[in-house]
């Protein structure tokens, strides 16, 4: 079967600033994500994890090598790849509602079946009763959820995720966990999950991609095979723990090389 | 006092009050008290008769209603361009570099100096007013505007982007709606600045306005009379910074 998601020796190098040397923020790096795969993309800060994503997205342009989404080149943003960022990027001046119904509008889809589909996420995501409240009266966490619900209402091909739940205390940070794996397991959309937790990674995805410090490549990846659904108290299992004794393993060499060089 | 610490709103509006109070105590001690003489500074109560006497006499009615009609007509000339203009070289930075140059050169020559070069072209009349106005205001205006719109928060048009939107529905739907409360801010802001021009325009060669009025008192030494005038392009300021303030606070109730 063919990849949903194929990326193809994707490089990456920022131009030098003034003076200095070009920087090499991603080498050569290869991962093929299949269809309704949750794969989540492990690794230090820095390590260029989130160029990565963000060049899936189309928001950055690859250095060198290419990435194909249902065999087609990507050249630049698109509604297909749905996207959820760390900092809080619901616009400020819309409602819940008509955040969700964003791209939607875009499309050109009438505003009754616009508002209809949006109730929909928002009862799906627990927003019901926020639809007219505007971003600065929402917490960080329902912040997100919202962002989740707008990128969902588009009804991507993929959605990418780029440490959304990063900026939520711990606790939130769970639920809100819970509620990204109950929606993948209902709707088995593929995911692109990118976090620095491993916990995290572990919970949700079904393939952990391990990154190498700075510059960063995929060195490892790791297939997680908790089962579906999959319940919180998961964490507290012994798979778990092994799991996790595995990727510390893995992630604290590439932390410590990243510390030295810094 | 703890920095930064709020007040309740009665205190605020108490001591605002009383710095006015303040003042027209300090101005009556000098007058009444007879520490100036009458000739450089009328005492209030002969500044407010002076006042009525201007709308009785001398049909003052008439010079505010010219004044207040070039400063809004100078004023949305200025902004038709400027606005439209900003955002685009905000956006677009092709435009930006095109005009940014000769704009913010051309912000710094002092618009007053432009008043024998404006009366030479179109006389004494209301074109001149408005052309002296438009100058003052729609250089800096654009360019201050141009920043804020460039200065948009990359995010979220990178959100607009990864959820289908044109780079013409990125202006409309993010750029514009982003900072728009803002560039309301700066309107406000030069609606400030052209209240001065305005003033400069009509103390030279006009025949009309509140400036005018001031320039006539000058000759016959009633400072009563211009200082009743300042007073009033004071509070017809005052006010309409306000309103405008309020419909700002109306408009964007999404913000602050």
């Amino acid at each position: 079967m063919a990849a949903k998601l194929l990326i193809d020796a994707v490089s990456r190098t920022f131009p030098a600033a003034r003076g200095g040397k070009p920087t090499q923020a991603l080498q050569p790096t290869n991962l093929a994500v299949d269809d309704e795969d949750f794969i989540a993309i492990l690794g230090p800060s820095g390590c260029g994890k989130s160029t990565l994503l963000r060049i899936v997205a189309g928001l950055d342009a690859a250095t060198s090598g290419r990435v194909l989404l249902d065999g087609v080149p990507i050249v630049k943003p698109g509604p297909d790849r749905g996207m959820v960022f760390q900092s809080y990027t619901l616009f400020p001046w819309l409602t819940v509602r008509e955040n969700i119904g964003f791209g939607m509008r875009e499309r050109g889809v009438a505003a009754v079946e616009r508002d209809a589909r949006a109730g929909e996420f928002m009862k799906r995501m627990g927003l019901a009763g926020f639809e007219g409240h505007y971003p600065k009266q929402l917490s960080g966490g329902m912040q997100q959820r919202t962002a989740l619900a707008r990128a969902l209402a588009n009804d991507p091909e993929i959605l990418l995720l780029d440490e959304p739940f990063g900026a939520l205390d711990q606790q939130t940070r769970s639920l809100m966990q819970e509620l990204l794996l109950e929606t993948w397991e209902a709707s088995r959309k593929t995911v692109l999950f990118v976090t620095h937790d491993i916990d995290e990674a572990i919970f949700m995805a079904s393939r952990v991609a391990v990154f190498s410090a700075r510059p960063g490549r995929i060195k490892h990846e790791m297939a997680v095979d908790l089962g579906h659904p999959r319940h919180y108290t998961v964490k507290t299992s012994p798979e778990f723990a092994a799991y996790k004794a595995r990727l510390t393993e893995e992630i604290r060499a590439e932390a410590m090389k990243a510390l030295v060089e810094l | 006092m703890t920095p930064l610490k709020p007040i309740s709103r009665g205190a605020q509006v108490a001591l605002g009050v009383a710095f006015f109070a303040l003042f027209i105590a300090a101005w009556s001690a000098a007058t009444f008290g007879g520490f100036v003489p009458k000739t450089f500074l009328a005492d209030p109560l002969a500044m407010l008769r002076e006042g009525a006497e201007l709308f009785t006499k001398h049909g003052f009615a008439k010079d505010i209603a010219y004044t207040v009609w070039r400063v809004v007509g100078g004023f949305v000339l200025a902004a038709s361009l400027a606005v439209p203009l900003g955002i685009a070289m905000g956006a677009w930075k092709p435009v930006e570099a095109f005009f940014e140059p000769f704009i913010s050169f051309s912000r710094y020559l002092p618009a007053s100096a432009f008043i024998p070069l404006l009366i030479l072209w179109a006389g004494i009349g209301e074109a001149q007013k408005l052309a002296l106005i438009f100058i003052g205001a729609f250089f800096p205006m654009t360019l201050m505007i141009a920043v804020k719109v460039g200065a948009t928060r990359r995010d979220l048009v990178e959100a607009a982007y990864t959820l289908g939107c044109s780079d013409w529905g990125v202006v409309k739907r993010v750029l514009l709606p982003a900072s728009a409360p803002e560039i309301a801010e700066i309107l406000r802001t030069v609606l400030g600045w052209a209240w001065t021009y305005v003033i400069v325009a009509e103390l030279i060669g006009s025949e009309r306005g509140i400036g005018h009025m001031i320039t006539d008192s000058q000759a016959l030494l009633n400072t009563g009379q211009i200082i009743f005038g300042i007073i009033v392009i004071g509070c017809i300021g005052l006010v309409s910074d306000y309103a405008f303030k309020a419909l700002n606070r109306r408009l964007f109730a999404w913000g602050a």
